[in-house]
C-alpha cells in the first residue's frame, strides 16, 4: 500500500516536472545541428512532449490555444453581461408606472409651476426655451462650453499635428525647398471634384434657403420648437455644403480658425456675463433693467434671444469646425 | 411582466436598444463601429427620456392662445418639458464625445494604419519593445 502510494506520487512528481518515462510510440526529433550559433537557440525546444514541466507545457499551450480560447470566453461573458444587465433593467421597466399616464410621479409640482408661471416669469412662449435658457441658463452655458472644448480639443489633436506634418500649410517657403518631405503624411482624406455643376447648382439654390430657415429657427428659439442648439446645427450644414460644392478655399475667407474661435469666444464671453448678471439681480432681488415684453411677440423673452444667437454662433462653428477638420485637417 | 412591459414598451425598447450598444461595444473590434455602440446606448438615453416626459392627450409645451389675446397655462394641457431639456444636454455631451474619441480613433489610424484595436495593441507592444531595446542600448553606450 505505501509502495503504491509512493509509485503514484513519483509518476505525478514526473509529471510535474518532466522526468516521465518516455512514450513507446514516440518519434525522437532529430537532434539540432551543434554548431549554432550562439545567440540563434533551436527553435523546437520542447518537442519531446514528456520532457518538458507542466508550467512549460501550459505555457505552450497557452500559446497555441489561449487568444482563441480568450476570446471565446471574452465573447461569450460580454454577451452574458449585456443579457443580464438588460434583464435587470427590463424588469425595472416592468415596475415603471404605465406609459404616458398623467398621474405619473413624474408630472409633480416642479412641472405645474414651470407650465403655469414659465409664461409670465420668463416672458418666452416656448416653455422648453424659457426652461433651458432662463431657469436652467446655467446648465445650458455649461454645454456650450462642453461644446466649445471638445472643438478646442479636436483642433489641437488634428489640426496643429497635421500642420506640423505638412511642411507647406504651415510655411510656404519649407513646401518650396523641400525639406521634410519624408514626414509628409498620406494624402487629404478629402478630395474636392474641382468641376461638380450638379452640386453648385444645388448649392447655389439651397444655401439661401437653408441660412434663412437656421436664422428663422434661431430667432424664433422663445415662440416655436428650436432655438440655437438646431438653429445653429442648420446653419452649419449650409456652411458644410458650401465647402462641399465650392471647395474649403470659398469658405476661408469668410470663415476660418480666427473667425471660429473669436466668434464663439466672444458668444461665451457675452453669455457669461449677461447671465451672471441676470442671475445677480434675480437672486439679490435688484431691480432688473431687461423687460421681459409681451408673450409672442419677437422682441420678448427677455435674455432668450440674445442667448440663443449666441449658443447658435457657437453650434455653428463647432458642427462646421468638426467637418472641416476631420476632412481637411484645418477649420 | 409582459404585460407590464407591453404597457411601457417604448422604456423597453430603450432598455433593449441600450443593451444592443453595450454588446457592441464590448465584442466590436473595430474602434469606429466601437463608436457607433456608444452612440446607439446614447440614443437609447433620448428615447428612455421622451417616453418618460410624454403624458397621453396633451399639446407640446408651446403656449396656445385662448383667442381673447391670453394664452392657456393650464399645466393639464402640456406635457413635461423638463425632459426636453435634458435630452439636448445629452445630445450636446453625445456630439462632443463622438467628436472627440473619433480624433483620437484619425490619430490612432494614421500612426499604426489600422482601425482594429487587438493589431494596434499588438503594434503598440512592439513599439515599446524597440524604444526598450533602444534604451537600454543607449544606457550601455554610456557606461561603455
Amino acid at each position: 500500500m505505501n509502495e503504491e502510494i509512493k509509485t503514484i506520487w513519483r509518476n505525478f512528481f514526473n509529471w510535474i516536472m518532466g522526468n516521465g518515462p518516455r512514450p513507446e510510440n514516440e518519434v525522437i526529433p532529430p537532434e539540432p545541428p551543434p554548431d549554432l550559433p550562439f545567440t540563434q537557440k533551436p527553435k523546437d525546444k520542447y518537442s519531446r512532449f514528456h520532457e518538458a514541466t507542466l508550467k512549460e507545457r501550459y505555457s505552450q499551450w497557452q500559446e497555441i490555444h489561449g487568444l482563441h480560447i480568450f476570446s471565446m470566453l471574452y465573447s461569450g461573458l460580454s454577451v452574458l453581461t449585456c443579457i443580464v444587465i438588460v434583464s435587470l433593467l427590463l424588469a425595472t421597466v416592468a415596475e415603471l408606472p404605465p406609459f404616458g399616464d398623467e398621474k405619473n410621479p413624474a408630472n409633480n409640482e416642479v412641472i405645474r409651476r414651470y407650465v403655469e408661471h414659465g409664461g409670465h416669469e420668463t416672458g418666452a412662449q416656448n416653455i422648453v426655451a424659457g426652461l433651458i435658457l432662463d431657469y436652467r441658463a446655467f446648465d445650458t452655458f455649461g454645454e456650450s462650453a462642453v461644446l466649445f472644448t471638445a472643438a478646442v480639443s479636436v483642433l489641437m489633436i488634428l489640426g496643429i499635428s497635421r500642420r506640423n506634418i505638412f511642411p507647406d500649410k504651415a510655411s510656404p517657403k519649407a513646401a518650396q525647398t523641400g525639406e521634410n518631405y519624408l514626414l509628409r503624411a498620406p494624402p487629404r482624406l478629402h478630395v474636392f471634384k474641382e468641376d461638380d455643376a450638379i452640386l453648385r447648382a444645388v448649392a447655389s439654390l439651397s444655401i439661401p434657403a437653408i441660412i434663412l430657415l437656421g436664422c428663422v429657427v434661431v430667432i424664433n428659439g422663445h415662440l416655436t420648437p428650436g432655438g440655437g442648439f438646431s438653429g445653429g446645427a442648420i446653419l452649419s450644414t449650409a456652411l458644410i455644403l458650401c465647402a462641399n460644392a465650392y471647395g474649403f478655399e470659398r469658405v476661408h475667407k469668410f470663415f476660418n480658425e480666427k473667425t471660429f474661435i473669436v466668434s464663439s469666444s466672444t458668444a461665451l464671453m457675452i453669455y457669461a456675463l449677461s447671465k451672471g448678471y441676470s442671475f445677480f439681480t434675480g437672486a439679490n432681488h435688484f431691480h432688473s433693467i431687461i423687460p421681459k415684453g409681451t408673450i409672442g411677440n419677437i422682441l420678448s423673452g427677455g435674455l432668450i434671444l440674445p442667448l440663443n444667437i449666441c449658443v447658435g454662433l457657437i453650434v455653428a462653428g463647432t458642427l462646421y469646425g468638426f467637418y472641416a477638420l476631420f476632412s481637411e485637417g484645418e477649420i | 411582466m409582459l404585460e407590464k412591459l407591453l404597457l411601457n414598451h417604448y422604456e423597453a425598447a430603450a432598455v433593449i436598444l441600450s443593451g444592443i450598444g453595450l454588446t457592441n461595444l464590448l465584442l466590436q473590434r473595430n474602434l469606429i463601429k466601437k463608436i457607433i455602440g456608444l452612440n446607439i446606448m446614447d440614443t437609447a438615453v433620448y428615447l428612455f427620456l421622451a417616453a418618460k416626459g410624454y403624458v397621453e392627450g396633451r399639446a407640446a409645451p408651446i403656449l396656445i392662445e385662448n383667442g381673447s389675446g391670453g394664452w392657456l397655462t393650464s399645466s393639464s394641457l402640456y406635457v413635461n418639458p423638463v425632459p426636453a431639456g435634458l435630452v439636448l444636454t445629452g445630445i450636446v455631451v453625445s456630439v462632443s464625445v463622438t467628436a472627440f474619441a473619433l480624433a483620437l480613433t484619425l490619430k490612432l489610424y494614421e500612426h499604426y494604419g489600422t482601425l482594429n484595436i487587438d493589431e494596434a495593441l499588438l503594434k503598440m507592444t512592439h513599439e515599446q519593445e524597440v524604444l526598450e531595446e533602444k534604451i537600454t542600448k543607449a544606457e550601455e553606450e554610456v557606461l561603455a
